[in-house]
Protein backbone atom coordinates (compact mmCIF):
# COMPACT_ATOMS: atom_id res chain seq x y z
CA UNK A 1 0.00 0.00 0.00
CA UNK A 2 2.63 2.41 1.06
CA UNK A 3 4.64 1.54 -2.00
CA UNK A 4 1.66 2.33 -4.17
CA UNK A 5 1.27 5.77 -2.62
CA UNK A 6 4.95 6.46 -3.09
CA UNK A 7 4.72 5.60 -6.76
CA UNK A 8 1.77 7.82 -7.18
CA UNK A 9 3.52 10.81 -5.61
CA UNK A 10 6.43 10.09 -7.89
CA UNK A 11 4.23 10.25 -10.93
CA UNK A 12 2.69 13.38 -9.59
CA UNK A 13 6.12 14.94 -9.09
CA UNK A 14 7.08 14.16 -12.62
CA UNK A 15 4.15 16.00 -14.10
CA UNK A 16 4.86 19.04 -11.87
CA UNK A 17 8.49 19.07 -12.89
CA UNK A 18 9.61 22.60 -13.84
CA UNK A 19 10.03 23.13 -17.51
CA UNK A 20 13.55 23.99 -18.61
CA UNK A 21 13.95 27.75 -18.93
CA UNK A 22 13.17 29.07 -22.37
CA UNK A 23 16.05 29.65 -24.70
CA UNK A 24 14.48 32.73 -26.30
CA UNK A 25 15.64 35.05 -23.52
CA UNK A 26 19.23 33.91 -23.88
CA UNK A 27 19.16 34.42 -27.63
CA UNK A 28 17.73 37.91 -27.21
CA UNK A 29 20.42 38.79 -24.68
CA UNK A 30 23.10 37.49 -27.04
CA UNK A 31 21.67 39.53 -29.92
CA UNK A 32 21.51 42.64 -27.74
CA UNK A 33 25.13 42.24 -26.64
CA UNK A 34 26.31 41.60 -30.20
CA UNK A 35 24.42 44.68 -31.39
CA UNK A 36 26.06 46.73 -28.64
CA UNK A 37 29.51 45.46 -29.62
CA UNK A 38 28.87 46.09 -33.30
CA UNK A 39 27.56 49.60 -32.66
CA UNK A 40 30.43 50.43 -30.35
CA UNK A 41 33.07 49.24 -32.76
CA UNK A 42 31.48 51.33 -35.51
CA UNK A 43 31.43 54.36 -33.23
CA UNK A 44 35.04 54.03 -32.11
CA UNK A 45 36.43 53.02 -35.53
CA UNK A 46 37.88 49.94 -33.94
CA UNK A 47 39.92 47.96 -36.38
CA UNK A 48 42.16 45.20 -35.25
CA UNK A 49 43.98 45.40 -38.54
CA UNK A 50 45.10 48.83 -37.37
CA UNK A 51 46.24 47.33 -34.11
CA UNK A 52 48.35 44.77 -35.95
CA UNK A 53 49.86 47.34 -38.28
CA UNK A 54 50.48 49.52 -35.23
CA UNK A 55 52.11 46.69 -33.32
CA UNK A 56 55.61 47.26 -34.72
CA UNK A 57 55.32 50.92 -33.63
CA UNK A 58 54.48 49.84 -30.15
CA UNK A 59 57.24 47.26 -30.06
CA UNK A 60 59.59 49.96 -31.20
CA UNK A 61 58.37 52.15 -28.36
CA UNK A 62 58.88 49.38 -25.83
CA UNK A 63 62.35 48.76 -27.21
CA UNK A 64 63.19 52.43 -26.75
CA UNK A 65 62.00 52.25 -23.16
CA UNK A 66 64.65 49.71 -22.29
CA UNK A 67 67.12 50.01 -20.77
CA UNK A 68 65.58 52.61 -18.46
CA UNK A 69 67.73 55.67 -17.85
CA UNK A 70 68.20 55.29 -14.10
CA UNK A 71 69.97 58.64 -13.74
CA UNK A 72 66.57 60.31 -14.23
CA UNK A 73 65.48 58.82 -10.94
CA UNK A 74 66.95 61.75 -8.95
CA UNK A 75 64.71 64.21 -10.82
CA UNK A 76 61.46 62.44 -10.06
CA UNK A 77 61.93 61.55 -6.38
CA UNK A 78 60.57 64.96 -5.46
CA UNK A 79 57.51 64.41 -7.67
CA UNK A 80 56.88 61.03 -6.11
CA UNK A 81 57.07 62.45 -2.58
CA UNK A 82 54.64 65.16 -3.62
CA UNK A 83 52.29 62.47 -4.92
CA UNK A 84 52.34 60.69 -1.56
CA UNK A 85 51.86 63.98 0.30
CA UNK A 86 48.86 64.84 -1.87
CA UNK A 87 47.28 61.44 -1.30
CA UNK A 88 47.87 61.68 2.45
CA UNK A 89 46.45 65.17 2.87
CA UNK A 90 43.55 64.53 0.51
CA UNK A 91 42.61 61.33 2.33
CA UNK A 92 42.85 62.99 5.74
CA UNK A 93 40.76 66.06 4.96
CA UNK A 94 38.31 63.95 3.00
CA UNK A 95 37.90 61.55 5.92
CA UNK A 96 37.21 64.38 8.35
CA UNK A 97 34.60 65.87 6.03
CA UNK A 98 33.10 62.43 5.39
CA UNK A 99 32.23 61.81 9.05
CA UNK A 100 29.28 64.26 9.28
CA UNK A 101 28.27 63.48 5.69
CA UNK A 102 28.01 59.77 6.37
CA UNK A 103 25.83 60.38 9.44
CA UNK A 104 23.45 62.40 7.30
CA UNK A 105 23.36 59.66 4.68
CA UNK A 106 22.68 56.68 6.97
CA UNK A 107 18.94 56.02 7.02
CA UNK A 108 18.97 54.87 10.67
CA UNK A 109 20.97 57.80 12.07
CA UNK A 110 20.03 60.79 9.94
CA UNK A 111 18.59 63.60 12.10
CA UNK A 112 15.86 64.38 9.58
CA UNK A 113 14.24 62.73 6.59
CA UNK A 114 14.64 65.47 4.02
CA UNK A 115 18.25 66.12 5.02
CA UNK A 116 18.87 62.41 4.46
CA UNK A 117 17.35 62.42 0.97
CA UNK A 118 19.14 65.63 0.03
CA UNK A 119 22.56 64.43 1.18
CA UNK A 120 22.11 61.04 -0.50
CA UNK A 121 21.27 62.75 -3.78
CA UNK A 122 24.23 65.14 -3.54
CA UNK A 123 26.60 62.32 -2.62
CA UNK A 124 25.45 60.23 -5.57
CA UNK A 125 25.97 63.17 -7.92
CA UNK A 126 29.44 63.86 -6.56
CA UNK A 127 30.35 60.20 -6.92
CA UNK A 128 29.60 60.23 -10.64
CA UNK A 129 32.41 62.71 -11.36
CA UNK A 130 35.79 61.00 -11.88
CA UNK A 131 38.72 62.31 -9.81
CA UNK A 132 40.74 63.42 -12.81
CA UNK A 133 37.81 65.47 -14.06
CA UNK A 134 37.54 67.15 -10.67
CA UNK A 135 41.26 67.84 -10.80
CA UNK A 136 40.96 69.41 -14.26
CA UNK A 137 38.21 71.72 -13.01
CA UNK A 138 40.12 72.65 -9.86
CA UNK A 139 43.24 73.35 -11.94
CA UNK A 140 41.34 75.85 -14.01
CA UNK A 141 40.05 77.48 -10.82
CA UNK A 142 43.14 77.52 -8.62
CA UNK A 143 45.95 77.27 -11.14
CA UNK A 144 48.63 74.61 -11.59
CA UNK A 145 50.13 72.83 -8.59
CA UNK A 146 49.35 70.25 -5.96
CA UNK A 147 46.53 72.20 -4.26
CA UNK A 148 43.87 71.46 -6.92
CA UNK A 149 45.01 67.83 -6.84
CA UNK A 150 44.51 67.69 -3.08
CA UNK A 151 41.06 69.22 -3.44
CA UNK A 152 40.08 66.70 -6.11
CA UNK A 153 41.28 63.82 -3.93
CA UNK A 154 39.42 65.30 -0.95
CA UNK A 155 36.12 65.38 -2.84
CA UNK A 156 36.71 61.89 -4.18
CA UNK A 157 37.55 60.62 -0.66
CA UNK A 158 34.39 62.14 0.80
CA UNK A 159 32.35 60.33 -1.84
CA UNK A 160 33.99 56.95 -1.37
CA UNK A 161 34.31 56.88 2.43
CA UNK A 162 30.81 58.23 2.99
CA UNK A 163 29.34 55.58 0.72
CA UNK A 164 31.23 52.69 2.31
CA UNK A 165 30.53 53.94 5.84
CA UNK A 166 26.82 54.65 5.51
CA UNK A 167 26.31 51.16 4.13
CA UNK A 168 28.11 49.84 7.20
CA UNK A 169 26.21 52.15 9.56
CA UNK A 170 22.90 50.83 8.30
CA UNK A 171 23.83 47.33 9.47
CA UNK A 172 24.94 48.19 13.02
CA UNK A 173 23.33 46.84 16.17
CA UNK A 174 20.67 49.23 17.49
CA UNK A 175 20.98 47.93 21.06
CA UNK A 176 23.69 50.27 22.38
CA UNK A 177 22.00 53.29 20.80
CA UNK A 178 18.65 52.43 22.38
CA UNK A 179 20.32 51.87 25.75
CA UNK A 180 22.00 55.26 25.52
CA UNK A 181 18.72 56.90 24.51
CA UNK A 182 16.99 55.27 27.48
CA UNK A 183 19.75 56.52 29.77
CA UNK A 184 19.21 60.03 28.47
CA UNK A 185 22.16 60.35 26.07
CA UNK A 186 21.95 63.12 23.50
CA UNK A 187 22.66 62.75 19.77
CA UNK A 188 26.43 63.30 20.08
CA UNK A 189 26.72 60.91 23.02
CA UNK A 190 24.75 58.26 21.19
CA UNK A 191 27.08 58.53 18.21
CA UNK A 192 30.30 58.61 20.23
CA UNK A 193 29.46 55.78 22.66
CA UNK A 194 26.88 53.78 20.70
CA UNK A 195 28.03 53.93 17.08
CA UNK A 196 31.75 54.69 16.93
CA UNK A 197 32.93 51.60 18.86
CA UNK A 198 30.96 49.39 16.47
CA UNK A 199 32.45 50.71 13.27
CA UNK A 200 35.91 51.90 14.36
CA UNK A 201 37.95 49.05 12.91
CA UNK A 202 36.06 48.90 9.64
CA UNK A 203 36.22 52.64 9.25
CA UNK A 204 40.01 52.65 9.65
CA UNK A 205 40.18 49.90 7.08
CA UNK A 206 38.13 52.02 4.64
CA UNK A 207 40.47 54.95 5.22
CA UNK A 208 43.52 52.85 4.44
CA UNK A 209 41.83 51.41 1.37
CA UNK A 210 40.95 54.92 0.16
CA UNK A 211 44.52 56.00 0.75
CA UNK A 212 45.73 53.18 -1.50
CA UNK A 213 43.31 54.28 -4.24
CA UNK A 214 44.32 57.91 -3.78
CA UNK A 215 48.01 57.14 -4.24
CA UNK A 216 47.19 55.53 -7.59
CA UNK A 217 44.99 58.46 -8.54
CA UNK A 218 47.55 61.06 -7.42
CA UNK A 219 50.15 59.42 -9.64
CA UNK A 220 48.22 60.45 -12.76
CA UNK A 221 46.69 63.74 -11.59
CA UNK A 222 49.78 65.52 -12.90
CA UNK A 223 48.62 64.81 -16.44
CA UNK A 224 46.11 67.63 -16.06
CA UNK A 225 48.58 69.82 -14.17
CA UNK A 226 47.49 68.98 -10.64
CA UNK A 227 50.91 68.16 -9.21
CA UNK A 228 52.72 64.96 -8.41
CA UNK A 229 54.69 62.56 -10.54
CA UNK A 230 52.18 62.69 -13.40
CA UNK A 231 53.65 66.02 -14.51
CA UNK A 232 56.75 64.20 -15.69
CA UNK A 233 54.94 61.94 -18.14
CA UNK A 234 54.21 64.75 -20.50
CA UNK A 235 57.66 66.24 -20.07
CA UNK A 236 59.37 63.00 -21.07
CA UNK A 237 56.88 61.74 -23.66
CA UNK A 238 56.85 65.13 -25.34
CA UNK A 239 60.58 64.98 -25.91
CA UNK A 240 60.37 61.31 -26.96
CA UNK A 241 62.59 60.31 -24.06
CA UNK A 242 60.93 56.96 -23.51
CA UNK A 243 63.76 55.59 -21.41
CA UNK A 244 62.96 58.29 -18.85
CA UNK A 245 59.23 57.52 -19.06
CA UNK A 246 60.09 53.95 -18.25
CA UNK A 247 61.82 55.04 -15.04
CA UNK A 248 58.70 56.98 -14.02
CA UNK A 249 56.44 54.01 -14.72
CA UNK A 250 58.64 51.54 -12.86
CA UNK A 251 59.06 53.86 -9.88
CA UNK A 252 55.31 54.47 -9.68
CA UNK A 253 54.61 50.74 -9.90
CA UNK A 254 57.09 50.02 -7.12
CA UNK A 255 55.69 52.67 -4.78
CA UNK A 256 52.06 51.74 -5.47
CA UNK A 257 52.73 48.03 -4.93
CA UNK A 258 54.60 48.79 -1.70
CA UNK A 259 51.82 50.99 -0.32
CA UNK A 260 49.20 48.45 -1.39
CA UNK A 261 51.10 45.69 0.36
CA UNK A 262 51.53 47.71 3.56
CA UNK A 263 47.87 48.77 3.45
CA UNK A 264 46.62 45.22 2.95
CA UNK A 265 48.75 43.93 5.85
CA UNK A 266 47.53 46.72 8.15
CA UNK A 267 43.92 46.13 7.15
CA UNK A 268 44.27 42.42 7.85
CA UNK A 269 45.52 43.27 11.34
CA UNK A 270 42.66 45.70 11.94
CA UNK A 271 39.79 43.35 11.12
CA UNK B 1 26.07 37.60 44.95
CA UNK B 2 28.44 36.94 42.17
CA UNK B 3 29.51 40.22 40.71
CA UNK B 4 31.26 40.24 37.39
CA UNK B 5 33.91 42.85 37.08
CA UNK B 6 34.32 44.31 33.62
CA UNK B 7 37.84 45.48 33.07
CA UNK B 8 38.73 47.99 30.42
CA UNK B 9 41.04 46.56 27.77
CA UNK B 10 44.56 47.75 28.41
CA UNK B 11 45.92 50.22 25.96
CA UNK B 12 49.20 49.46 24.29
CA UNK B 13 52.10 51.32 25.89
CA UNK B 14 53.51 51.95 22.43
CA UNK B 15 50.52 53.94 21.24
CA UNK B 16 52.26 57.25 21.93
CA UNK B 17 55.01 56.25 19.55
CA UNK B 18 52.40 55.65 16.86
CA UNK B 19 50.80 59.03 17.53
CA UNK B 20 54.16 60.81 17.37
CA UNK B 21 55.04 59.01 14.15
CA UNK B 22 51.69 59.99 12.63
CA UNK B 23 52.19 63.59 13.69
CA UNK B 24 55.65 63.61 12.12
CA UNK B 25 54.23 62.20 8.87
CA UNK B 26 51.58 64.92 8.77
CA UNK B 27 54.07 67.69 9.49
CA UNK B 28 56.21 66.30 6.68
CA UNK B 29 53.22 66.15 4.34
CA UNK B 30 51.87 69.63 5.02
CA UNK B 31 55.27 71.31 4.99
CA UNK B 32 55.92 70.13 1.45
CA UNK B 33 52.82 71.62 -0.16
CA UNK B 34 52.99 75.23 -1.29
CA UNK B 35 49.60 76.51 -0.21
CA UNK B 36 50.48 80.02 -1.34
CA UNK B 37 50.26 79.42 -5.07
CA UNK B 38 46.51 79.91 -5.30
CA UNK B 39 45.45 82.38 -7.94
CA UNK B 40 43.74 85.55 -6.77
CA UNK B 41 41.23 85.10 -9.56
CA UNK B 42 39.88 81.88 -8.00
CA UNK B 43 36.82 83.65 -6.62
CA UNK B 44 35.75 85.14 -9.93
CA UNK B 45 36.46 81.87 -11.74
CA UNK B 46 34.27 79.97 -9.29
CA UNK B 47 31.54 82.53 -9.89
CA UNK B 48 31.74 82.13 -13.64
CA UNK B 49 31.77 78.32 -13.31
CA UNK B 50 28.67 78.47 -11.14
CA UNK B 51 27.04 80.77 -13.68
CA UNK B 52 28.04 78.38 -16.48
CA UNK B 53 26.67 75.39 -14.57
CA UNK B 54 23.33 77.09 -14.03
CA UNK B 55 23.11 78.49 -17.54
CA UNK B 56 24.57 75.72 -19.68
CA UNK B 57 25.13 76.09 -23.39
CA UNK B 58 22.07 74.11 -24.50
CA UNK B 59 22.87 74.62 -28.20
CA UNK B 60 25.86 72.35 -27.77
CA UNK B 61 23.69 69.31 -27.03
CA UNK B 62 23.08 68.71 -30.70
CA UNK B 63 24.94 70.31 -33.58
CA UNK B 64 24.05 69.09 -37.07
CA UNK B 65 27.67 69.15 -38.28
CA UNK B 66 28.92 66.88 -35.49
CA UNK B 67 31.33 67.26 -32.57
CA UNK B 68 28.49 67.89 -30.12
CA UNK B 69 27.61 66.63 -26.67
CA UNK B 70 25.47 63.68 -27.70
CA UNK B 71 28.05 62.35 -30.10
CA UNK B 72 30.77 62.82 -27.48
CA UNK B 73 28.77 60.91 -24.90
CA UNK B 74 27.96 58.19 -27.43
CA UNK B 75 31.67 57.91 -28.18
CA UNK B 76 32.43 57.60 -24.46
CA UNK B 77 29.75 54.95 -24.07
CA UNK B 78 31.08 53.01 -27.05
CA UNK B 79 34.65 53.14 -25.71
CA UNK B 80 33.59 51.70 -22.37
CA UNK B 81 31.32 49.03 -23.89
CA UNK B 82 34.00 47.78 -26.23
CA UNK B 83 36.76 48.10 -23.63
CA UNK B 84 34.72 46.10 -21.12
CA UNK B 85 33.85 43.40 -23.66
CA UNK B 86 37.49 43.00 -24.70
CA UNK B 87 38.69 42.81 -21.12
CA UNK B 88 35.88 40.45 -20.13
CA UNK B 89 37.02 38.02 -22.83
CA UNK B 90 40.75 38.43 -22.25
CA UNK B 91 40.33 38.03 -18.49
CA UNK B 92 38.82 34.54 -18.69
CA UNK B 93 42.06 32.64 -19.48
CA UNK B 94 43.94 34.82 -16.97
CA UNK B 95 41.38 33.98 -14.28
CA UNK B 96 41.75 30.24 -14.89
CA UNK B 97 45.51 30.71 -14.78
CA UNK B 98 45.33 32.50 -11.42
CA UNK B 99 42.64 30.37 -9.71
CA UNK B 100 44.17 28.18 -7.03
CA UNK B 101 41.59 25.39 -7.36
CA UNK B 102 42.18 25.00 -11.10
CA UNK B 103 45.95 25.11 -10.89
CA UNK B 104 46.89 23.06 -7.87
CA UNK B 105 50.57 23.73 -8.51
CA UNK B 106 51.09 26.89 -6.43
CA UNK B 107 53.75 28.65 -8.54
CA UNK B 108 51.41 28.59 -11.57
CA UNK B 109 48.48 30.32 -9.88
CA UNK B 110 50.93 32.52 -7.98
CA UNK B 111 52.51 33.91 -11.14
CA UNK B 112 49.02 34.45 -12.53
CA UNK B 113 48.08 36.52 -9.50
CA UNK B 114 51.29 38.58 -9.68
CA UNK B 115 50.77 39.25 -13.40
CA UNK B 116 47.23 40.46 -12.73
CA UNK B 117 48.27 42.77 -9.92
CA UNK B 118 51.02 44.17 -12.14
CA UNK B 119 48.47 44.95 -14.88
CA UNK B 120 46.17 46.45 -12.26
CA UNK B 121 48.72 48.94 -10.96
CA UNK B 122 49.60 50.18 -14.42
CA UNK B 123 47.46 53.35 -14.76
CA UNK B 124 45.03 53.29 -17.68
CA UNK B 125 45.98 56.81 -18.70
CA UNK B 126 49.60 55.76 -19.13
CA UNK B 127 48.43 52.75 -21.12
CA UNK B 128 46.36 55.09 -23.26
CA UNK B 129 49.46 57.24 -23.85
CA UNK B 130 51.33 54.16 -25.07
CA UNK B 131 48.47 52.95 -27.28
CA UNK B 132 48.15 56.40 -28.80
CA UNK B 133 51.74 56.00 -29.97
CA UNK B 134 50.79 52.67 -31.54
CA UNK B 135 47.42 53.27 -33.20
CA UNK B 136 47.31 57.05 -33.24
CA UNK B 137 45.06 59.35 -31.19
CA UNK B 138 41.37 58.51 -31.16
CA UNK B 139 38.76 56.34 -29.56
CA UNK B 140 40.43 53.07 -30.48
CA UNK B 141 43.46 53.86 -28.32
CA UNK B 142 41.05 54.46 -25.44
CA UNK B 143 39.30 51.15 -26.09
CA UNK B 144 42.60 49.27 -26.00
CA UNK B 145 43.76 51.05 -22.85
CA UNK B 146 40.54 50.27 -20.99
CA UNK B 147 40.50 46.74 -22.37
CA UNK B 148 44.00 45.99 -21.14
CA UNK B 149 43.84 47.83 -17.81
CA UNK B 150 40.53 46.22 -16.77
CA UNK B 151 42.03 42.75 -17.18
CA UNK B 152 43.94 43.29 -13.94
CA UNK B 153 40.85 43.80 -11.82
CA UNK B 154 38.47 41.55 -13.76
CA UNK B 155 40.94 38.66 -13.81
CA UNK B 156 41.37 38.88 -10.05
CA UNK B 157 37.63 38.99 -9.34
CA UNK B 158 36.90 36.23 -11.89
CA UNK B 159 39.56 34.06 -10.27
CA UNK B 160 37.93 34.57 -6.86
CA UNK B 161 34.60 33.59 -8.41
CA UNK B 162 36.16 30.39 -9.78
CA UNK B 163 37.74 29.63 -6.41
CA UNK B 164 34.34 29.81 -4.74
CA UNK B 165 32.54 27.23 -6.90
CA UNK B 166 30.86 24.16 -5.52
CA UNK B 167 32.96 21.05 -6.16
CA UNK B 168 29.93 18.74 -6.34
CA UNK B 169 29.04 19.09 -10.03
CA UNK B 170 32.64 18.65 -11.21
CA UNK B 171 33.09 15.56 -9.03
CA UNK B 172 29.85 14.08 -10.34
CA UNK B 173 30.92 14.68 -13.92
CA UNK B 174 34.37 13.29 -13.21
CA UNK B 175 32.79 10.16 -11.74
CA UNK B 176 30.66 9.81 -14.87
CA UNK B 177 33.83 9.87 -16.98
CA UNK B 178 33.87 13.42 -18.34
CA UNK B 179 37.07 14.86 -19.70
CA UNK B 180 38.55 18.21 -18.68
CA UNK B 181 36.82 20.21 -21.37
CA UNK B 182 33.42 18.73 -20.50
CA UNK B 183 34.08 19.50 -16.83
CA UNK B 184 34.77 23.09 -17.72
CA UNK B 185 31.75 23.44 -19.98
CA UNK B 186 29.10 21.65 -17.90
CA UNK B 187 30.28 22.10 -14.30
CA UNK B 188 32.45 25.19 -13.99
CA UNK B 189 31.07 27.65 -16.55
CA UNK B 190 27.37 27.45 -15.55
CA UNK B 191 28.38 28.22 -11.97
CA UNK B 192 30.65 31.17 -12.68
CA UNK B 193 28.88 32.79 -15.62
CA UNK B 194 26.33 34.90 -13.64
CA UNK B 195 29.14 36.09 -11.37
CA UNK B 196 31.34 36.93 -14.35
CA UNK B 197 28.55 38.97 -15.93
CA UNK B 198 27.83 40.82 -12.70
CA UNK B 199 31.52 41.66 -12.18
CA UNK B 200 31.83 42.82 -15.78
CA UNK B 201 28.85 45.13 -15.37
CA UNK B 202 30.43 46.61 -12.25
CA UNK B 203 33.61 47.14 -14.22
CA UNK B 204 31.57 48.76 -16.99
CA UNK B 205 30.36 51.33 -14.47
CA UNK B 206 33.97 52.07 -13.55
CA UNK B 207 35.08 52.11 -17.17
CA UNK B 208 32.52 54.67 -18.22
CA UNK B 209 33.95 57.03 -15.60
CA UNK B 210 37.45 56.39 -16.93
CA UNK B 211 36.30 56.84 -20.51
CA UNK B 212 35.13 60.37 -19.76
CA UNK B 213 38.67 61.40 -18.88
CA UNK B 214 40.56 59.47 -21.56
CA UNK B 215 39.87 62.34 -23.92
CA UNK B 216 42.11 64.63 -21.83
CA UNK B 217 45.12 62.98 -23.41
CA UNK B 218 43.54 62.44 -26.83
CA UNK B 219 42.10 58.94 -26.48
CA UNK B 220 38.60 59.82 -27.64
CA UNK B 221 35.29 60.49 -25.96
CA UNK B 222 33.76 63.49 -24.26
CA UNK B 223 37.00 64.36 -22.44
CA UNK B 224 38.50 66.08 -25.49
CA UNK B 225 35.81 68.79 -25.88
CA UNK B 226 35.71 69.13 -22.09
CA UNK B 227 39.42 69.85 -21.65
CA UNK B 228 39.22 72.17 -24.64
CA UNK B 229 36.32 74.08 -23.08
CA UNK B 230 38.16 74.23 -19.75
CA UNK B 231 41.32 75.58 -21.34
CA UNK B 232 39.47 78.19 -23.37
CA UNK B 233 37.26 79.07 -20.35
CA UNK B 234 33.94 78.41 -22.04
CA UNK B 235 32.21 77.81 -18.71
CA UNK B 236 28.73 77.42 -20.18
CA UNK B 237 30.07 74.63 -22.36
CA UNK B 238 31.86 73.05 -19.39
CA UNK B 239 28.54 73.22 -17.57
CA UNK B 240 26.58 71.37 -20.24
CA UNK B 241 29.27 68.71 -20.65
CA UNK B 242 29.43 68.09 -16.90
CA UNK B 243 25.66 67.89 -16.80
CA UNK B 244 25.71 65.39 -19.66
CA UNK B 245 28.36 63.24 -17.96
CA UNK B 246 26.54 63.22 -14.62
CA UNK B 247 23.22 62.31 -16.24
CA UNK B 248 24.74 59.60 -18.42
CA UNK B 249 26.64 57.97 -15.55
CA UNK B 250 23.61 58.12 -13.25
CA UNK B 251 21.44 56.39 -15.86
CA UNK B 252 24.07 53.75 -16.56
CA UNK B 253 24.50 53.09 -12.84
CA UNK B 254 20.76 52.65 -12.41
CA UNK B 255 20.43 50.23 -15.34
CA UNK B 256 23.51 48.26 -14.45
CA UNK B 257 22.52 48.08 -10.79
CA UNK B 258 19.09 46.73 -11.70
CA UNK B 259 20.56 44.10 -14.03
CA UNK B 260 23.12 43.05 -11.44
CA UNK B 261 20.43 42.61 -8.82
CA UNK B 262 18.63 40.24 -11.20
CA UNK B 263 21.80 38.29 -11.96
CA UNK B 264 22.88 37.33 -8.45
Amino acid sequence: MSLHIKMETNVHNQSARPKPPGRIKHYLTAVLILALIWGSSRQTDASFAELFTGMPNMMDLLKQMFPPRWSYFDNIVHGMLETIRMALIGTTIGTIVAIPVTLLCASNLAPSRWLYHLSRLLLNLVRTIPDLLLAAIFVSVFGLGPVPGILALTVFTVGLISKLTYELLETIDRGPIEALTAAGGNYIQRIVYGVVPQIQANFMSFVLYTFEINVRAAAVLGLVGAGGIGLYYEATLGFLEYDKTCVIILFTLAVVLLIDYAGTKLREKLL
Amino acid sequence: MNQVMITKPRKSPYRWLVYIALLAVYIWAFSGIPFTGIKETAGTVIQSIARGLFAPDWDYVYLPEGEDLLRGLLDTLAISVLGTVISALVSIPFAFWAATNINRFRPVSGTGKVTLSFVRTFPELVMALLFIKAVGPGSFAGVLALGLHSVGMLGKLYAEEIENIDRGPSEALLAAGANRLQLLWFAVLPQVLPGFLSISLLRFEINIRSATILGFIGAGGIGTPLIFALNTRHWDRVGIILLGIVIMITIIDLISGAVRKKLV
